[in-house]
């Protein structure tokens, strides 16, 4: 009988609800591979658009980012190799920083010295010169471990004595947040985004949710995502500055989860980070309120979510917790080097006059294209299909938008023991070839249904998924009629 | 320290004291009293204080402040690299096809390497390094894995689905402990880890508060590891918790020693006996320079134990790109395999590590190639075997150099360096420095230590970072450095240590 079995492994651990979405891709893959071997299965090939990861699902990786990190990890490409001058320098420069002039080497707990400046100069730059700290930032493997890292420092999530700890989390959310909260054995405290206002978050859901914990577990902190995810909403300054406030009378601790920040096309809508409207509400508010802002490489123009390449700003933090911060965030030893190259890539853009900034900017127009045409045009052909609406498309990688069932559907889901949306998604990538993510995933509210679909993703695959989804949706619709 | 202006090749960057932080610090939500306790139990001295004052003291020398030295040494953290070792050609040549596929095209790249890229690139969604792989990592890279330990292991079999690749052994390790800790007050898990141990055990253990159990290693007899010191440890640990691992680092970090079969056979049946979940961190597998020693994997003794244990003994070994002939640190690759996991268990394991999304990909491209290295028939061959045997021979010959040289210093003696890339000699410390540091609130080891950073800007760590004896005095140096350097650092030690003793007797 096995020493480790399952009664004995901690009750938190087996409580992470296991993510429905890991089957489904899969089985994606799985399709994949059988239509490959010439099986023959009603679709002739599998398109996953579940994963908020635009290389997976055809975009290109930018010219300038790849020529730099090639030449950093092979370093003789700088003397054999047309490479242009700009990325030369920038290789030497980045070489220069790291020991023993090799990227293998270990860096400094908050990463390598040099890349944290630029990384505190772009924050300072995009917030319109609010200072920023290098000191206060810590590159990790991807902007999860950072997330994870902090959510340790905020309660002690291993006594049972006192009451769970608490974080207000939006519903929906993408799952993995839900799962480090599970891990550490942390309680998910739910407030609704209201999908008839796009999504937008409320400060008096906010408060309910809170009220609503009292007794419950111990909230101490508030977890947004902007630009939403899975929702695409991107917030104002006045609903910002509603929710500092609200974090700041209700002393929770600010966790701002950025990383969309470079993707906000919808009309009329501006990203502004949490930390600059902090910064402009002025004392008291804008020394006192603790908060930690979350980016990364992954989901920007660059996309490069292999890399591991995230950081955290913690602003405000009690000096002596930040001393363990170091502590903490050191036993990682430091952030992947190249994930801390590509942060680099994404601080330090090449500019006009650059020589390769004819290339980039040409690579980057078009990726702008691409998220343009797909966030104004998919969320209406959605809305144009019966059975399905579609909030208008702000920002961020994915639409959400929301299934209306026939009855007969929901009762056959329940029968299989399936969520309906996670049914409806199953048949749609057996019948269809279409992975998406089934709302459940997520959260919603009661009796409600939706998909996430990521639009990072080029036009013409968009379209086919689109064609085909709607096509799968109106014989569903009449199956169940 | 807010105020260093940081000048780097012509890029300037301020260190600006922002107005959001000065405030008076009153009522934070995140203070000392509120902050996870867990959390203030976590030390890691590989990273700390004295660490945290040699870059300070680099910083000082950029900014031209006279020292006696002209440089840091730091000696202090397994980073081959940043002491000069040059990676090996093959391993970035491929990672950089991988990066850039332009370069396929390009003629000076040999047919190996880009064989290599393009069967991992087909492997990478949408065909880049820049997309999420699975959370256990790339299948073909998993597989490949399987097939270097099998033929590591003269053949005993490995399942690709009993491997995870992490982000370096750490994040495999600590997964693990997560894995393995449960229970209340008495019944809390308890791991047993050697003293001396790399602290990333005992810092995982005190952040998940888990019991520590400690059991010592032998300096007397080359830090070898005796079943009954494990027994005693296991004994007095059952009185006040659950005790349900044993780590072992083998070659041991910081102590070099190599287990001998009959020693790993010995802690085999001793964890059959007790019952006890055995984690094997075997990253400086590569390592091992002395004499009549050789590196066993856990796994193979196991299996050759027969069925009453390859079958019943629950193990999980460790590996990562950092160490070895490769030092690739940055990258952050690495793996475990898990033994005769319980399948409930491991589909814990795996909901486990999807929490953390994936594992760098070049880290797991690099981990490819340290298993699926270019074969004798194969162009890249011949530069690859001596770029590896060149790096393997100067660490053992640095590591006999090292011994030699330490032994010769009165008040220092120093174990033969068997393996791994470490020594831990013991210092004979005067009364009047023990005095002299118990007044300032420190270890006398880190005394030592901090005088020998600000006397020789040698960085090295405190023996009371990793666990030693009561009354026992040690540090840990990498005998990275190049060797010139090396010879010149051990010099310098000796010198500081004969002032050291004189000043303080």
């Amino acid at each position: 009988m096995s020493l480790l079995c399952l009664r004995e492994i901690c009750r938190k651990m087996r409580s992470i609800k296991q993510t429905e979405l890991e089957p489904l891709v899969r089985r994606a893959n799985q399709i994949r591979t059988e239509v490959t071997q010439g099986g023959r299965k009603p679709c002739k090939d599998v398109i996953d658009v579940s994963w908020g990861d635009k290389h997976r699902g055809g975009v290109q990786p930018l010219t300038f980012v790849r020529q730099v990190l090639a030449a950093c990890l092979y370093p003789q490409l700088i003397h054999s190799y047309k490479l242009p001058g700009d990325v030369r320098q920038r290789v030497q420069s980045l070489l220069g920083a790291c020991d023993g002039g090799s990227v293998g080497s270990y860096t400094p707990t908050g990463g390598i010295s040099y890349i944290q400046c630029s990384v505190s100069n772009f924050i300072s730059r995009r917030d319109g010169g609010v200072p920023s700290s290098p000191e206060n930032i810590f590159m990790t493997s991807g902007s999860q471990r950072s997330i994870m890292q902090v959510l340790n420092m905020l309660a002690d999530f291993h006594n049972q004595a006192s009451l769970p700890t608490g974080v207000l989390t939006a519903v929906p959310t993408y799952s993995s947040f839900k799962m480090m909260l599970q891990r550490l054995g942390a309680a998910v405290v739910p407030y609704y985004l209201d999908e008839e206002q796009c999504w937008a978050m409320e400060v008096e859901e906010l408060r309910r949710a809170l009220q609503a914990s009292k007794g419950v577990c111990n909230t101490v902190a508030l977890y947004v995502i902007n630009p939403g995810n899975p929702t695409g909403h991107v917030q104002s300054r006045k609903c910002i500055e509603k929710v500092i406030r609200f974090a700041a009378e209700e002393r929770l601790f600010l966790m701002a989860d950025e990383v969309y920040q470079e993707s906000v096309f919808g009309e009329g809508s501006e990203f502004v980070s949490y930390k600059k409207v902090l910064s402009e509400m002025g004392p008291p508010l804008s020394h006192t309120v603790e908060l930690a802002s979350f980016h990364s490489a992954s989901k920007g123009f660059m996309g490069e979510c292999g890399l591991r390449g995230g950081y955290v700003e913690l602003v405000n933090l009690d000096p002596a917790v930040m001393r363990y911060a170091y502590t903490l965030f050191s036993t990682d030893i430091c952030a992947p080097v190249t994930g801390q190259l590509a942060l680099e890539l994404m601080a330090n853009p090449p500019r006009p006059g650059d020589p390769s900034y004819p290339v980039y900017a040409q690579e980057t127009q078009s990726i702008r294209a691409m998220l343009v045409h797909n966030m104004s045009w998919v969320p209406e052909f959605l809305n144009n299909i019966p059975g399905i609406s579609c909030q208008p498309m702000m920002g961020g990688a994915f639409v959400f938008p929301r299934l209306y069932l026939p009855q007969a559907a929901i009762e056959k889901a329940k029968v299989v023991g399936m969520q309906p949306d996670l049914w409806y998604c199953k048949r749609l990538l057996e019948e269809a070839g279409v992975c998406v993510g089934p709302g459940c995933e997520y959260g919603q509210k009661e009796g409600t249904h939706h998909i996430r679909l990521c639009v990072m993703t080029p036009v013409e695959t968009m379209e086919e998924v689109l064609k085909r989804l709607k096509n799968f949706h109106l014989h569903f619709l009449k199956e169940f009629s | 320290n807010q105020n260093i202006s940081w000048a780097i090749s012509g890029t300037e960057c301020e260190l600006q004291k922002p107005n959001m932080t000065e405030n008076g610090l009153g009522n934070r939500v995140l203070n000392m009293d509120t902050m996870n306790p867990n959390v203030k139990r976590v030390e890691y001295a590989v990273r700390g204080p004295i660490v945290q004052r040699a870059l300070q003291i680099e910083k000082e020398l950029k900014e031209g402040v006279e020292k006696p030295f002209t440089e840091v040494i730091k000696a202090n953290i397994g980073d081959a690299h940043a002491m000069g070792q040059k990676p090996i050609t093959f391993l970035r040549q491929v990672v950089a096809l991988c990066t850039y596929p332009d370069l396929l095209e390009d003629d000076k790249f040999p047919e190996d390497a880009k064989n290599r890229a393009r069967r991992i690139l087909q492997a990478c969604g949408g065909g880049s390094i820049g997309a999420y792989s699975a959370s256990p990592g790339i299948e073909i890279i998993r597989q490949d894995v399987a097939k270097y330990i099998e033929k590591r292991d003269g053949g005993i079999p490995s399942d690709p689905d009993s491997i995870y690749l992490s982000t370096g052994a750490s994040d495999a390790i600590v997964t693990m402990l997560k894995l393995l800790t449960s229970g209340e007050g008495k019944n809390r898990t308890g791991v047993m880890i050697s003293i001396p141990q790399y602290p990333l055990y005992s810092a995982a253990l005190a952040e998940l508060a888990a019991v520590q159990i400690s059991y010592y290693l032998d300096e007397d007899k080359c830090w070898s590891l005796d079943v009954n010191e494990l027994r005693r440890a296991v004994k007095a640990a059952r009185e006040h918790c659950n005790p349900r691992a044993l780590c072992i680092i083998n070659p041991g970090n910081p102590t070099g020693q190599v287990q001998s079969r009959q020693c790993i056979e010995d802690v085999i049946r001793f964890a059959a006996e007790e019952h006890l979940f055995l984690m094997a961190d075997e990253v400086y597998q590569d390592n091992v320079y002395a004499e009549g020693c050789q590196f066993h994997s856990f796994k193979k003794v196991l299996f050759e134990m027969g069925p009453e244990y390859s079958s019943v003994v629950e193990l999980v070994s460790f590996h990562s790109t950092s160490k070895c002939f490769m030092g690739e640190c940055g990258f952050r690759g690495g793996y475990m395999e898990v033994v005769n996991m319980d399948p409930e268990v491991k589909l814990q394991l795996t909901k486990l590590v999807s929490v953390r999304l994936c594992p760098p990909i070049p880290g797991q491209a690099l981990l490819d190639l340290v298993v699926n290295p270019p074969q004798p028939d194969e162009p890249s061959y011949a530069t690859f075997i001596k770029e590896r045997t060149a790096n393997l021979d100067i660490l053992a010959e640095k590591a006999k150099m090292t011994e030699q040289v330490l032994n010769t210093v009165p008040g220092i003696h120093c174990n033969p360096v068997q393996g791994a890339m470490y020594t831990f000699p013991r210092l004979s410390l005067p009364e009047k420095a023990i005095n002299a540091a118990k007044e300032k609130g420190q270890a006398p080891d880190m005394f030592y230590c901090m005088k020998l950073l600000e006397e020789t800007g040698i960085c090295l760590v405190p023996g009371s970072g990793f666990g030693q004896r009561d009354g026992t005095y040690h540090f840990r140096m990498t005998i990275l450095p190049a060797t010139e350097k090396l010879k010149v650092v051990l010099e310098k030690i000796r010198e500081f240590h004969k002032r050291f003793t004189e000043e303080f007797s």
